[in-house]
């Protein structure tokens, strides 16, 4: 399949990077910096080494790049609230041309699910999105698998960074500004860590969650959301005496959406160490299931992408 | 025995046939005996598989009146599907974090059980900087029948009012 990648962070370079051992051909590489298209396929290595030397992919425009010959828009660019832009016109542009689209970027599937969706239903082009909760854990698909209307709850920890803050506090009785530090120096939270600590990330994933459970109507806005600035190691210390630790947990369920610290089992499957994610889904008929892994990481959620990249109609029947 | 003076909670499940003074007759075998009604569910727009109506009765006796209660529900009829405590009581552990000293932790904890749900086994306070800075507290209380939910939503209340974090356990999830 022809992929044109929008976003040349961690996970639109990874999704490059691997296109070709998967089959496809790069055909649009852009970021806010430029672009670089090739109606014959990128030379994926040296537009990389462009972007590592200068800052920029190439000269090209964005337009330029959703202008090209592909088959597949991927959306990678960064998260943005209410709405959604750029990511959302990406969206729109790849639909209104019939082509798919992949979004890694949670924004237009948070924000404006319902408009996708209605865009996606004027389309000859689909639209998948697998790599926006969770990164590497497949989620929606095994939510789809089972059929929406069988899932009767999604709960889990969304989010590594604040996991990572949490269980380091925990098992190093250390408070929330050291962990956090140490956090930022290994690279595992970014120097503002508003977004990941205060839980609007985790809070993203589950209103595109409750939007496939639920088939739309759901935004940040309908999330009830608290995040984990103001835990002290104190509170760790007496949930830890008592066999619990605590986990920021987002939950979608009876149409609700809420994302908080939550008391769990300290042994419990949902006290997941480091920067791992868990997402437990309850069944109707086959019970509880518990899928963990990588819930971020370049590799890791470009490997989601390109499973969407998988399911999509080959271009011939679109 | 003094055991036997002792009022605990209770939680019935009846089935009642759909017709007019069903539910005050089944009451009524309840208050004769000496038990104390909290609560009464009816779920009327539900039907069991045999046509009737599932209601659930928490009340308040000691050990020996509940028999006997019981017994009183059978012998009018009233079919009881369910009777007992322990599978109904429920513990419910939360975290408190803030200025817990300053707005009166024993407030907050009298307000708490006065929900009317819960009753508070056990309270730990960490304050490791002293009582002037952030302090936490967990609290462990046994809620009966169903009053899980709203003992929650007392503490969200108060806390809320007082300006206090609350660490809820996750409903339903987690356990292996």
């Amino acid at each position: 399949m022809k992929l044109a990648i929008l976003g040349a962070g961690a996970v639109g370079r990874s999704v490059a990077e691997l296109a070709g051992e998967y089959g496809h051909t790069v055909m649009a590489l852009a970021d806010s910096g430029g672009a670089a298209v090739d109606a014959d396929g990128l030379d994926v290595d040296a537009v990389l080494e462009r972007k590592r030397e200068s800052g920029a992919v190439g000269d090209g425009t964005v337009e330029a790049a959703l202008e090209a010959e592909y088959d597949a828009l991927v959306e990678a660019t960064p998260t943005t609230l209410s709405d959604a832009q750029p990511g959302f016109g990406h969206v729109r542009a790849a639909l209104e041309r019939d082509r798919h689209v992949v979004l890694a970027n949670k924004g237009p599937v948070a924000e404006r699910y319902d408009e996708v969706r209605a865009l996606a239903a004027d389309s000859r082009g689909e639209v998948l999105f697998e790599a926006a909760v969770a990164g590497a854990i497949p989620t929606l698909s095994t939510i789809n698998s089972f059929g929406a209307e069988r899932v009767t709850a999604v709960r889990g920890v969304l989010n590594g960074t604040a996991n990572f803050v949490l269980s380091r506090m925990a098992a190093e009785g250390l408070d929330y500004e050291h962990v956090l530090a140490e956090a930022q120096d290994l690279g595992v939270a970014e120097a503002d860590p508003s977004f990941d600590v205060e839980g609007t990330d985790a809070a993203l994933k589950c209103a595109i969650l409750a939007n496939v459970l639920y088939g739309g109507g759901y935004t940040l806005a309908d999330a009830e959301v608290a995040g984990i600035r103001s835990i002290p190691g104190s509170a760790l210390e007496l949930a830890a005496e008592d066999g619990r630790t605590v986990r920021l947990i987002g939950e979608v369920a009876d149409g609700e959406v809420r994302v908080g610290p939550r008391l769990v089992p300290e042994h419990g499957t949902l006290a997941v160490g480091g920067t791992t994610n868990i997402v437990q889904l309850e069944t109707e008929h086959a019970g509880r299931l518990n899928i963990s892994g990588a819930g971020a990481g370049g590799p890791e959620t470009a490997s989601a992408v390109l499973a969407d990249v998988g399911r999509l109609s080959p271009p011939d029947a679109r | 025995m003094s055991e036997s003076e002792t009022v605990r909670s209770y939680t019935v499940r009846l089935e009642l046939v759909d017709e007019p003074g069903e539910l005050l007759r089944a009451l009524e075998p309840v208050a004769d005996n000496g038990g104390n009604l909290l609560s009464i569910f009816h779920e009327r727009g539900n039907v069991t598989p045999r046509g009737h109506i599932p209601v659930e009765v928490d009340l308040e006796a000691t050990p020996e009146r509940f028999e006997v209660i019981v017994e009183a529900l059978r012998d009018a009829g009233v079919n009881v599907v369910r009777a007992g405590s322990e599978e109904y009581s429920e513990e419910l552990v939360v975290l408190l974090v803030g200025h817990l000293v300053d707005t009166d932790l024993s407030d907050t904890l009298s307000r708490i059980e006065d929900c009317g749900g819960a009753s508070i086994d056990d309270v730990a306070l960490s304050a490791p900087d002293g009582t002037d800075e952030l302090s936490s507290a967990r609290i462990r209380m046994d809620t009966h029948a169903g009053a899980a939910e709203q003992a929650l939503a007392t503490v969200r209340e108060v806390a809320d009012e007082k300006g206090l974090d609350v660490v809820e356990p996750l409903a339903g999830g987690g356990e292996p």
